[in-house]
C-alpha cells in the first residue's frame, strides 16, 4: 500500500458504514434479544426490526410491509425471481447487463440485448413479450454495477405490464445514488442491498410494491411474515434503516458526484483513445468505466494499489478467474478493448482530494506504460 | 460504551434477567472488539481481488473459516458461510435433496429425520415432501433421544440423507451423533446434524462423528446474528445444489458478498469457545444443579423433561402441573424467559417437542425453558428461582387444581 491515506474508488463493491450507522449498529450489537421472543427483551427488538422496516420502505417509496429482510442483494435477487415464477410457471426475461445474481437465478433465462450504449432495447423486449402468450416475469436492473448506465425501468414496466407480466428491478447500484420510487416505476418488486449504501454487510431486503406472493427460498420459523425463515439480523436491519435514512437525505450529495466524475473524465479523455463506456447516456452520478489504450486492467490494478489507489476492474466476483466482462460484452465491446477497462465508483466518503489523486496516479501509470512501449519497439 | 445505551429500555440493573439463551445470546464482548474494524476501516468486499481492501478482508474471513473449523475438526475449506443456521439447515436439507433426488434412474428421493427437529428442519422436509420425497420422521421416547433400531430399519436404498440434531432447543438433550454417524456411514447415506444448539456447547469432530454435514449458527455461540456457517465434507465429498446462485462465492454453493463483520465474529466466538467450552460447561452444571435443586425442594409438581443425563447443562425444561405457562411467564416481570421455542408467530401453538415426548396438551402448556449462558451467574439462580417458586405458588393457590393432577 502507498504513502499517505489509501483512496477508495470502488464504492460500487462495498462502502464504509456511514458514521450514523456505526453509531447504530454499535447500540444494536449490544442488545439481546431474539426479535421473535415475546419476553421484553425480544420485544424491544422487534420493535427496532420495524422501525428499520419503515425506513428502509420510506427510500423507495413503499409500504413497510412489503419489505422483506435478507441476507442482502444477492438472496433478494434469487428470491424475487425463484420465488415468483415457482408454482406460477413464469418465463423468465432479464437484460443483457444484469447482475450474476440475476443472470443465474434460473436456468435459462431469455435475454433481452442492449445498445451500444448498454441501455435494453425496449423494441427487442416487447417483440420478446409478444411472442410468447405464457406468464413471464421481467427483471431490470436500475443502474449497472459496471458502467452506471441507468435503465428505463419506468418503460420496462408499462411495457410488460401491457402483457401482463410481473417485474422486478435489481436497484442494489442505484439506491442512495438517485431517487428510487416503486409506484413510479410501476414495478412490483425491487432489490436492495445494504452496504451498497453504507450501510452493513450481510442484509438486504426485497421490496413489494403490492403484497406480492412468494415461495420462501428459506423455510423454518415463518419469520417475515412466511416469506423468508431465520432469527431477524437485528444489528444488520438497524444498521440498514440507519443507512436508508442517510442515504435519502445524502440524495443531493450523490448526485453532486457528477461533477467530480466529470472532471475525471475531462481530465482523462484528453489523452488519445481513452474510451468512456455510456458516456452518452443517463449514468450514476458517482460512476466511471474508462479504458486506457494498450494497458490491460490488471495491469493498471496493481501500479494504482501501489500508488494507493483501490478501483477495480468489473464487479467485485468471487472466481479469481479474469473473465471478460459480461456487460461490456453485451455493448459489443470487444475483448481486447475490454480488457483495458476499469472501473472507478465514489461515495460518501469520497474527496475531492481522492479524486486529484487518482487523476494523477492514472495519468503516472499512463505515461509510465507508454513509455515502457516506446523503448521496448 | 461510554455513552448511554438508548436500545436498552431500562438502565442495566432494572433489566429482567436474561434465562433464554437458546433464544439468542449476548454478543461475548470480545467477539464485538474483533468484529468493529471491519465495519469501519476495514471494510472491504472480500471478493474484491483488484485491492489491498479486498484483500485485508479475505484474509480476515479466511482466518475466521479457520476458527471455525477447528471447533469441529473440520478443514476450513469446509466451510461455508450463510446468513444462519436456518437457510444451513434449507442449503444441507434441500441442497443434498435436490441434487440427489434428480438422478435418472438413480433418484434417491428418501430423507430420515425426527419429529423433535427444530421447524426448519421440518419445514424444509415438508417443502421436499411437497415435491415428491418421501420423509420418515423418527418418533423420540419419553426422554427425547430417537432409538438407532429405529433409525437403523427406516434406512432404505432410496435414502439419500439423514439429518438428526445434535442439542434440541427446548429440552436441551443430546442425540447420540456418533452412533448415528456411524450407523449412517455403514448405510452409506450422508448424515446431516443441525448443531445450531451444540456447536460450541458440547465436543463436535466431524471425523470421529462421521458427520457429513453440520450447521451452525452465530448468534447462539455468543457471536453475531446474520451469520452462520455450514459443514460440507470434502472426503467423501458431499455435493448439493445451491439455493442461491450468483458471483460463486462459497464454492458455488451459496452465492452473495461474504458479510466480512459477521464472518469475523462468527470466528472468534468459535475460537473463544473451544477454549472456553469445558470451564463454561461445569459451570452451568453448578448454576443448573443449584436452580434444580431450589426447585425441587419448594415445589411438588415439577416435571423435568428430556434426558436427565445425555443434555447440556445451560438448558431445563420444567412443568410446573396446575400452572399456564403463559400466566407465569406474564407473573415473571422481572426474568426473560420463554416458554418455548422463540418462534416468529405470535400463536401459541403446542409444542412439537413436547408432544413428541409424550407429554399432554395440558401438561405441555404447563411447561417453559430456562436457558442458562456464559454471563449467567449464582445471583440470578438465586433471584430467578425464588421469583419462579412464588409465582407457582401464587398460581396454584388462585386457581387450585384437583389434587389428581399434582
Amino acid at each position: 500500500m502507498g504513502m499517505e491515506n489509501p483512496v477508495y474508488m470502488d464504492h460500487n463493491a462495498t462502502t464504509a458504514v456511514r458514521p450514523a450507522v456505526k453509531d447504530a449498529l454499535a447500540r444494536a450489537l449490544d442488545l439481546i434479544g431474539n426479535a421473535s421472543s415475546v419476553h421484553g427483551a425480544g420485544r424491544a427488538a422487534r420493535k427496532h426490526v420495524e422501525d428499520s422496516r419503515e425506513q428502509v420502505a420510506a427510500l423507495v417509496g413503499a409500504r413497510p410491509a412489503g419489505v422483506v429482510f435478507t441476507s442482502g442483494g444477492t438472496e433478494a435477487n434469487n428470491l424475487a425471481i425463484r420465488g415468483a415464477i415457482r408454482g406460477a410457471n413464469r418465463r423468465v426475461l432479464v437484460s443483457a447487463v444484469e447482475h450474476v445474481s440475476v443472470l443465474k437465478s434460473v436456468a435459462e433465462p431469455e435475454i433481452i440485448a442492449v445498445d451500444a450504449d448498454g441501455v435494453i432495447d425496449l423494441g427487442a423486449l416487447d417483440a420478446a413479450l409478444a411472442a410468447n402468450d405464457e406468464a413471464a416475469l421481467v427483471s431490470v436492473m436500475l443502474a449497472n454495477n459496471e458502467t452506471g448506465v441507468i435503465q428505463p425501468v419506468a418503460e420496462v414496466s408499462s411495457l410488460a405490464k401491457k402483457h401482463g407480466a410481473l417485474v422486478h428491478c435489481d436497484a442494489v447500484q442505484a439506491a442512495g445514488k438517485i431517487a428510487v420510487d416503486v409506484k413510479a416505476l410501476g414495478i412490483d418488486m425491487l432489490t436492495l442491498s445494504a452496504h451498497k449504501i453504507g450501510g452493513p454487510q450481510g442484509i438486504g431486503a426485497l421490496v413489494s410494491a403490492d403484497d406480492q406472493a412468494l415461495q420462501p427460498i428459506i423455510r423454518g420459523g415463518g419469520q417475515e411474515r412466511s416469506r423468508r425463515a431465520g432469527t431477524e439480523n437485528l444489528p444488520g436491519i438497524v444498521g440498514f434503516g440507519v443507512a436508508a435514512v442517510e442515504a435519502l437525505k445524502d440524495l443531493p450529495g450523490a448526485a453532486g458526484l457528477n461533477v467530480w466524475r466529470d472532471r475525471i473524465e475531462t481530465d482523462l479523455a484528453q489523452h488519445q483513445g481513452v474510451r468512456i463506456f455510456g458516456a452518452g447516456v443517463n449514468r450514476l452520478a458517482n460512476t466511471t468505466c474508462l479504458t486506457m489504450p494498450g494497458v490491460e486492467a490488471e495491469q493498471q490494478l496493481i501500479a494504482l494499489d501501489l500508488a494507493g489507489i483501490a478501483v477495480s476492474a468489473g464487479s467485485a466476483c468471487s472466481s479469481g478467474k479474469v473473465e471478460p466482462s459480461h456487460v461490456l460484452a453485451a455493448m459489443g465491446i470487444e475483448a481486447e478493448e475490454a480488457a483495458t477497462a476499469i472501473r472507478v465508483s465514489m461515495g460518501w466518503s469520497t474527496t475531492e482530494q481522492d479524486v486529484e489523486r487518482f487523476c494523477a496516479a492514472w495519468d503516472d501509470v499512463r505515461a509510465k506504460a507508454q513509455g515502457k512501449k516506446r523503448t521496448a519497439a | 460504551m461510554t455513552e448511554p445505551n438508548t436500545f436498552h429500555e431500562t438502565p442495566r440493573q432494572g433489566r429482567p434477567v436474561y434465562l433464554d439463551y437458546q433464544a439468542t445470546t449476548p454478543m461475548d464482548p470480545r467477539v464485538l472488539d474483533a468484529m468493529m474494524p471491519f465495519f469501519t476501516e476495514k471494510f472491504g468486499n472480500p471478493h474484491s481481488r483488484d485491492h489491498f481492501y479486498g484483500w485485508e478482508a479475505e484474509e480476515a474471513v479466511e482466518r475466521a473459516r479457520a476458527q471455525i473449523a477447528a471447533l469441529i475438526g473440520a478443514g476450513e475449506k469446509e466451510i461455508i458461510f450463510t446468513s444462519g443456521a436456518t437457510e444451513s439447515n434449507n442449503l444441507a436439507i434441500k441442497g443434498v435433496a435436490r441434487l440427489h433426488g434428480n438422478h435418472n434412474g438413480a433418484a434417491k428421493t428418501h430423507i430420515v429425520t425426527c419429529a423433535t427437529e427444530h421447524k426448519c428442519v421440518l419445514e424444509a422436509s415438508a417443502a421436499l415432501e411437497r415435491d415428491g420425497f418421501e420423509i420418515t420422521y423418527l418418533a423420540v421416547g419419553p426422554n427425547g433421544l430417537i432409538e438407532l433400531d429405529q433409525l437403523r430399519d427406516a434406512i432404505t436404498d432410496d435414502t439419500c440423507l439423514v439429518s438428526i440434531m445434535g442439542v434440541n432447543n427446548e429440552i436441551g438433550v443430546i442425540q447420540p451423533l456418533a452412533e448415528i454417524g456411524a450407523l449412517c456411514r455403514e448405510a452409506g447415506v450422508f448424515f446431516h446434524t443441525d448443531a445450531a444448539q451444540a456447536a460450541g456447547k458440547i465436543l463436535l469432530d466431524v471425523d470421529a462423528m462421521s458427520i457429513d454435514l453440520m450447521s451452525i449458527s452465530g448468534h447462539k455461540v455468543y457471536g453475531p446474528m446474520g451469520i452462520g456457517a455450514l459443514y460440507v465434507r470434502r472426503r467423501p465429498r458431499v455435493r448439493l445444489q445451491a439455493m442461491i446462485d450468483g458471483g460463486g462465492q462459497e464454492r458455488g454453493m451459496r452465492s452473495g458478498t461474504l458479510p466480512t463483520p459477521l464472518c469475523v465474529g462468527l470466528g472468534e466466538a468459535a475460537e473463544i469457545a473451544a477454549l472456553e467450552m469445558d470451564e463454561e460447561a461445569s459451570r452451568l452444571q453448578g448454576l443448573k444443579d443449584l436452580f434444580l435443586d431450589k426447585i425441587l425442594k419448594r415445589l411438588d409438581g415439577v416435571t423435568i423433561n428430556g434426558d436427565r443425563e445425555a443434555r447440556i447443562p445451560g438448558n431445563l425444561n420444567l412443568s410446573f402441573s396446575g400452572v399456564q405457562a403463559e400466566d407465569l411467564t406474564a407473573g415473571l416481570k422481572d426474568l426473560a424467559i420463554s416458554n418455548g421455542a422463540a418462534c416468529s408467530s405470535a400463536t401459541v401453538e403446542p409444542s412439537h417437542v413436547l408432544k413428541a415426548l409424550g407429554l399432554s396438551d395440558e401438561l405441555s402448556a404447563a411447561t417453559i425453558r430456562i436457558g442458562l449462558g456464559r454471563y449467567t451467574a449464582e445471583d440470578d439462580i438465586n433471584f430467578a428461582t425464588e421469583t419462579i417458586i412464588a409465582e407457582v405458588e401464587r398460581l396454584r393457590r388462585v386457581n387450585p387444581r384437583q389434587p389428581s393432577a399434582a
